[in-house]
């Protein structure tokens, strides 16, 4: 995926101007910053339900929105309704054959070699995202970090090359989103998976991540996370002094430098971690 | 048997035609409601039927042509009002009250046209299932097996707009037409559920075995054909009751047993809602280092 100069308005108002960014094949993309910026409104460029006002995206070599069979999409979301009476594996299978028309005939799976593959297909993604113990069970009964897996084996179901997570850990406590991370971490590495998730905190994804992407209303910077998130850059970004700290684990922490109108910067980052 | 010599009755076997083809059509469009959270859609649904229907006859045209063209007019109107082809509750109810009262002046516009025509209002608000003829009765299992049709049809990009929106919207499933379509769906089943139980009951045959069927079972497509299989079957146990019981109307008989049937769902299928249990079960969430 890649966006070259690309700008974006929403409602007459120009959110974001003058975005690069460059995802290869494999590779994990963080995009950051504060509540309001367009974060999501990125994703939606990319699947092509939002055009740009100037520049160039293209997505897996394509026009955004051509390419939406090789995409696995996780909106942003809060819970599931705990009275939706689904099982997991359902929901599953509707990232698979959801949009096919007609209801599948009742013949038993042996008959159908098709029907053989999807049942199979469904049982591995949900292996790998380690959900096999609770995707028989009604997925508003699931915790949060259950419901979260098996939306992420929907994403994968249908094998895509590239994932865009809408802030995925945002509903999660802290355990979970470390795992979550680990796990979408590993899909990236081990399948090959392009991935391009929207982030409030850097901080779980970070031993994963290859590119940020940080945008706030002043404009945009993209490049390695150690490039990109450092005070010059935020500073620069803010149009007002920010500090960032690491702690000794690793970790990041944003601070506003004592000025409230640097608002949300101060919020990406949550000091309470490590 | 009794029941058997039920058969021998034209208007019996008319109203079991008609009901099996109507109940089968709400039980499959009220898993979709239920599941849409849109049941309240099918109640206003319900007062819109019954001043299309008596609209009609003070214009003097058929009862059953008032009635499709108030419910699905509204039943789009409603999925205009509402964004995303969501009705919402504040559109519904704001046309809701003004659309009974036209009823009642319908009414009474054509209950003072003539002596014999004062039982109609009670007609279409309770239903008159036995007093199809085989015209109407064939009518109406032809268009409800022309919704069920349409239901299986939709069935799997449906439930995926209704479970997943913003999902199926990017997977290129067309969730604003679906709803409409939906809507319009709801509108004609309103309308045939209407001929056999009335306007005023026609939200128990949509809501209660769907309902059930949603407690019952967790598989989408085997709780879309349990709530059909349901609906026909409170139908009928409703028909025959009615019958062996001339005193019991039919659409108290087959709402009685379809209320019956949700009740004992609710009281011996108790759903897991307890999160503590979760919680224990959330500590193996965090992956095993095999699986790293």
């Amino acid at each position: 995926m890649s966006l070259r100069g690309a700008a974006v308005r929403v409602g007459g108002r120009t959110l974001w101007s003058g975005v690069d960014l460059e995802v290869g094949a494999g590779e994990f993309a963080a995009v950051l910053g504060p509540n309001g910026v367009g974060k999501s409104t990125l994703i939606k460029v990319a699947l092509g339900l939002l055009p740009i006002t100037a520049g160039e995206v293209r997505v897996l070599g394509e026009a955004p929105g051509r390419a939406g069979h090789r995409i696995g999409y996780l909106p942003q979301r809060r819970n599931v309704d705990p009275s939706l009476r689904i099982r997991g594996i359902d929901v599953v299978r509707m990232g698979l054959d959801g949009d096919r028309w007609g209801v599948p005939l009742p013949l038993p799976v042996r008959f159908s070699a098709r029907r053989r593959a999807a049942r199979d297909r469904i049982a591995e993604v949900i292996d790998l995202v380690g959900a096999s113990a609770y995707a028989h069970r009604p997925i508003g009964e699931c915790s949060g970090g259950q419901q979260q897996r098996l939306l992420i084996a929907q994403a994968l179901v249908r094998g895509p090359e590239l994932l865009l997570l809408d802030e995925p850990l945002d509903s999660l406590d802290l355990s979970h989103q470390g795992a979550v991370a680990a796990l979408i971490g590993r899909i990236c590495r081990e399948e090959g998976v392009s991935v391009v998730m929207v982030a409030h905190d850097v901080n779980p994804i970070l031993p994963w991540l290859d590119q940020v992407l940080y945008l706030a209303e002043g404009g945009a910077a993209a490049g390695p996370p150690r490039e990109v998130i450092t005070t010059e850059t935020l500073s620069r970004l803010y149009g007002t002094p920010v500090e960032v700290l690491r702690t000794g684990h690793g970790r990041l922490v944003v601070v506003g430098g004592g000025h409230r109108a640097a608002g949300g910067g101060g919020h990406g980052h949550h000091p309470e971690l490590g | 048997m009794s029941v058997f010599r039920a058969f021998d009755h034209p208007y019996f076997t008319h109203a079991l035609l008609a009901g099996t083809g109507i109940a089968a059509a709400a039980g499959l469009v009220g898993y979709f409601l239920v599941l849409r959270a849109q049941v309240f859609t099918g109640d206003a649904l319900g007062h819109v039927a019954f001043t299309g229907a008596l609209a009609a006859l003070a214009l003097g045209y058929d009862l059953r042509l008032g009635l499709f063209v108030a419910t699905v007019v509204f039943a789009v109107l409603i999925g205009a009002l509402g964004r995303r082809g969501r009705s919402d509750d504040v559109a519904i109810g704001s046309v809701f009250a003004w659309i009974l009262g036209l009823g009642a002046f319908f009414l009474t516009l054509y209950s003072t046209r003539g002596a014999a025509h004062g039982t109609a209002g009670v007609n279409v608000l309770f239903g008159s299932i036995f007093g199809l003829s085989a015209g109407q009765a064939r009518t109406a299992a032809l268009v409800a097996a022309a919704i069920c049709a349409v239901v299986a049809l939709l069935a799997r990009p449906l439930l995926f707009a209704s479970v997943d929106e913003a999902v199926a919207a990017a997977r290129g499933v067309p969730v604003r037409t679906l709803g409409l379509v939906f809507l319009v769906l709801v509108g004609a089943c309103a309308a045939e559920a209407t001929q056999a139980v009335g306007s005023l009951l026609l939200l128990g045959l949509l809501a209660a075995p769907a309902g059930a069927a949603h407690r019952l079972t967790a598989r989408p497509h085997h709780a879309l054909a349990l709530s059909a299989g349901l609906a026909v079957a409170e139908m009928w146990a409703g028909l025959g009751l009615s019958y062996a019981a001339p005193r019991l109307p039919p659409s108290f008989a087959i709402l009685a047993v379809a209320t019956a049937v949700y009740l004992a769902t609710l009281l011996t299928v108790r759903p897991r809602r307890d999160h503590t249990v979760t919680s224990e079960e959330e500590r193996d969430d965090v992956p095993t280092p095999s699986r790293l």
